[in-house]
């Protein structure tokens, strides 16, 4: 489904990819691990065509189209969908009317005629179970005065409404206590289907007892250096990320 | 340049699009002015002896004044000699039925949006369409008779109710009150003429709809509104201008009178042409629009969407002198590209009891400058007096800029008087996060202003409604940076 081929990419003229071969297929959750500053946010980020990363080589293939030529509104509408690490407060504009904007703009770029006011209720009231979420967030601004762990789950609230084929979730997991990460990782595997895929970007290893992912990159200094199984992830997290630094360093 | 500043520069992407003009004659008189041109003008509208004497008083007294510096506006020199005050389809004033009205201007009013035909109505609204300086027809005026409205031009009301004319014209805004107010009681061309009698709820929203035409006329409409005891009104005005090059003057002035009980409702969305993109042309909008809350428990609320005009320059306020009367004032004001708006209201409580909610949300884009000034003025013997006061600025990019000038002067020590302003931005991240979720952003930036000026566009009759937030994301198209 997804495909990068040795992709880099550069804040101004800060080179911060160093060349990113990924192959996601459908029905896979990739978990993506790395220390702070080794890129995580910025693949995602890429991926999700915020314009201030350029990408200075490689392609992104997403269901066989090259992404770098869709806008970000338009990888939206082709099923790409991102879970923000720090998502934004938009006063003032409904959770609703936001969201209702959004499917709709979906179904317009789908040819598919907008969907009614009332189905549309019914199907939030539906997906607020997925992640337990209550009505007093639902009815408020978007992500006005959540705390970090209500954003979170609103963003995997919206996951469930917007049923994305590649979910990207860029450390969906901080700030979240022991329950609130169970009902997160409840939501995310209760969306898993064949059809979809899912990458997981996290820096600790408990997230993904929860979503158990089938295969885990380590990312470091801009490049993937360790590709393994979910056992790759227990090994990080007894170990850390030391002895993957001193492998790495030691063969450059 | 990145993707999105390559689409913030197609900026304002929809050109003005009541940009363009009628070809009817018009009649007008030459530039400049002076006391033949206001006994001219006078003369065109068959005016009796006294209103032209009044005409000519506030001219002598204009020409004594100057025009105030104080605001946070830079104006070029308007040259006073150099406007035309007098322009008026040449077919004259009035018309038994729609088959005399010249095709060319129904067909303006048509492309306007305003149909005149009463079978073309909206459910119910009255349309006072002012062309120019003449009134074109008054319709509705014999479905309102039957309850004792009036309702009709300001010239019709000088000829067949002279009485109410006299008693309360300038009984609000005096001649004296500033330099725009001296001018127009000199030349004001024409306007509505609104009086509710005792105990008359109107049936329908009242509306009057206004355009300049000729190049280098100055609009200078009169408006007076009348609420006996216990009646209720709701009236609405919308402008729109065509095209120019020269900034044409508009100094309008709107007096409201509400006695015991009454209410009156004063809705405004303002398009006139705001210049180009480079800040050339577009209208000066200099109006002062006032309320007397005169008898015990009335209230008077204006409500504002202003996205035109180059120069805005306005304060719509209420004179709170019955006891217990309220006085609302709830605004959306936009700037884009080198616009500049001074705007605001002042709550004048005099009488015990006296509340006033002031509801002000400015939003900046482009190069233009967008302030608030405001004044609460409790008086000595206000007792109880209430205040709320809200003025929430928001800009969008960082060339323009947003201003709050609160004066606050209370002389009474029971008074209540709350302030709460807030600044944002429209930020990047903002946009993104709609983007990701399939919104494009010129959504994004209709959606986000929308829901910001929420609470002002709800309380806007739902016809204006509706026309109010076409015009914000107009006005706002390409405008985030």
């Amino acid at each position: 489904m997804l495909e990068i081929k040795d992709l880099k990419v550069s804040i101004e003229d800060k080179e911060i990819l160093k060349g990113i071969n990924l192959s996601v297929k459908a029905g896979e959750v990739h978990a993506i691990m790395g220390p702070n500053g080794s890129g995580k946010s910025t693949l995602a980020s890429a991926l999700a065509g915020r314009d201030y990363f350029n990408i200075t080589h490689g392609k992104i293939l997403y269901e066989g189209t090259d992404l770098t030529e869709l806008s970000p509104e338009d990888r939206a509408r082709e099923g790409i969908f991102m879970g923000f690490q720090y998502p934004v407060e938009i006063p003032g504009v409904s959770m609703v009317n936001f969201l209702r904007t959004a499917i709709n703009a979906q179904r317009k770029y789908r040819e598919e005629e907008p969907m009614p006011a009332g189905d549309f209720l019914k199907l939030m009231r539906e997906k607020k179970k997925v992640v337990e979420i209550n009505s007093d967030l639902t009815n408020r601004s978007v992500n006005e005065g959540f705390s970090g762990g209500e954003k979170k789950k609103n963003e995997i609230f919206q996951m469930a409404l917007l049923e994305p084929r590649l979910a990207i979730l860029d450390e969906t997991d901080s700030g979240l206590d022991i329950d609130a990460l169970r009902v997160v990782s409840n939501g995310v595997n209760n969306l898993r289907s064949p059809k979809n895929a899912t990458i997981v970007i996290t820096h600790y290893q408990r997230l993904l007892d929860y979503i158990v992912p089938d295969v885990v990159h380590v990312l470091y200094k801009g490049r993937i250096v360790k590709s393994g199984d979910k056992s790759l992830a227990r090994e990080l997290e007894e170990h850390g990320y030391d002895w993957i630094k001193q492998e790495v360093d030691a063969d450059t | 340049m990145t993707d999105q500043e390559k689409i913030l520069n197609e900026v304002t992407g929809s050109d003005y699009k009541f940009g363009f003009q009628t070809n009817i004659d018009t009649e007008t008189i030459p530039k400049g002015l002076s006391e033949e041109v206001v006994r001219i003008i006078s003369a065109k509208k068959e005016e009796p002896e006294w209103l032209t004497e009044s005409r000519l008083k506030a001219f002598r007294h204009w020409q004594t004044m100057k025009m105030p510096e104080w605001a946070h506006l830079k104006i070029p020199e308007i040259s006073y000699q150099d406007i035309i005050y007098y322009a008026a389809p040449k077919q004259g004033a009035k018309y038994e039925s729609m088959d005399e009205v010249d095709p060319e201007l129904l067909d303006t009013f048509n492309r306007l949006g305003i149909p005149l035909e009463e079978q073309k109505q909206l459910a119910g609204v009255a349309v006072d369409a002012v062309m120019d300086s003449i009134s074109v027809k008054t319709t509705f005026q014999d479905t309102l008779a039957d309850k004792g409205i009036i309702f009709c031009s300001f010239s019709e009301a000088v000829k067949n109710h002279p009485d109410l004319i006299k008693k309360y014209m300038g009984s609000v805004v005096p001649y004296t009150d500033n330099f725009f107010a001296a001018l127009n009681s000199a030349v004001f061309s024409d306007g509505s003429f609104c009086y509710i009698p005792k105990g008359v709820h109107c049936p329908m929203e009242l509306s009057t709809y206004f355009r300049i035409n000729a190049a280098n006329t100055g609009q200078f409409e009169r408006t007076l509104i009348v609420a006996e005891d216990d009646s209720y009104v709701s009236y609405l005005e919308g402008c729109t201008a065509p095209m120019r090059d020269e900034n044409q003057l508009h100094a309008a002035i709107v007096e409201i009178v509400a006695m015991e009980n009454a209410e009156v409702k004063y809705s405004t969305v303002q398009n006139w042409y705001p210049g180009d993109k480079e800040g050339k042309g577009g209208i000066y909008n200099f109006v002062t629009k006032r309320g007397i809350c005169k008898g015990d428990n009335s209230k008077i609320s204006w409500t504002q969407v202003e996205t035109g005009s180059a120069v805005t320059w306005k304060y719509p306020s209420c004179i709170l002198r019955g006891n217990n009367s309220v006085g609302e004032f709830y605004s959306v004001a936009v700037t884009n590209n080198y616009q500049q708006a001074d705007t605001g209201t002042k709550m004048i409580h005099i009488g015990k009891n006296t509340r006033s909610t002031i509801i002000s949300k400015g939003i900046s884009a482009g190069k233009s400058e967008n302030s608030y000034r405001g004044l609460v003025k409790v008086l000595k013997g206000a007792q109880n007096a209430r205040n709320y006061s809200q003025c929430d600025s928001l800009l969008l990019g960082d060339k323009c800029g947003a201003h709050t000038f609160p004066y606050l002067e209370v002389d009474n020590p029971s008074a209540v008087v709350e302030h709460e302003a807030t600044t944002s931005k429209i930020g990047e991240d903002q946009i993104f996060y709609c983007n990701q979720r399939g919104i494009d952003t010129e959504n994004a930036i209709s959606l986000i202003v929308n829901g910001y000026a929420k609470e002002v566009l709800n309380k806007l009759p739902m016809e204006f409604a509706v026309e109010a937030q076409k015009l914000l994301a107009i006005t706002l198209e390409g405008s985030v940076g």
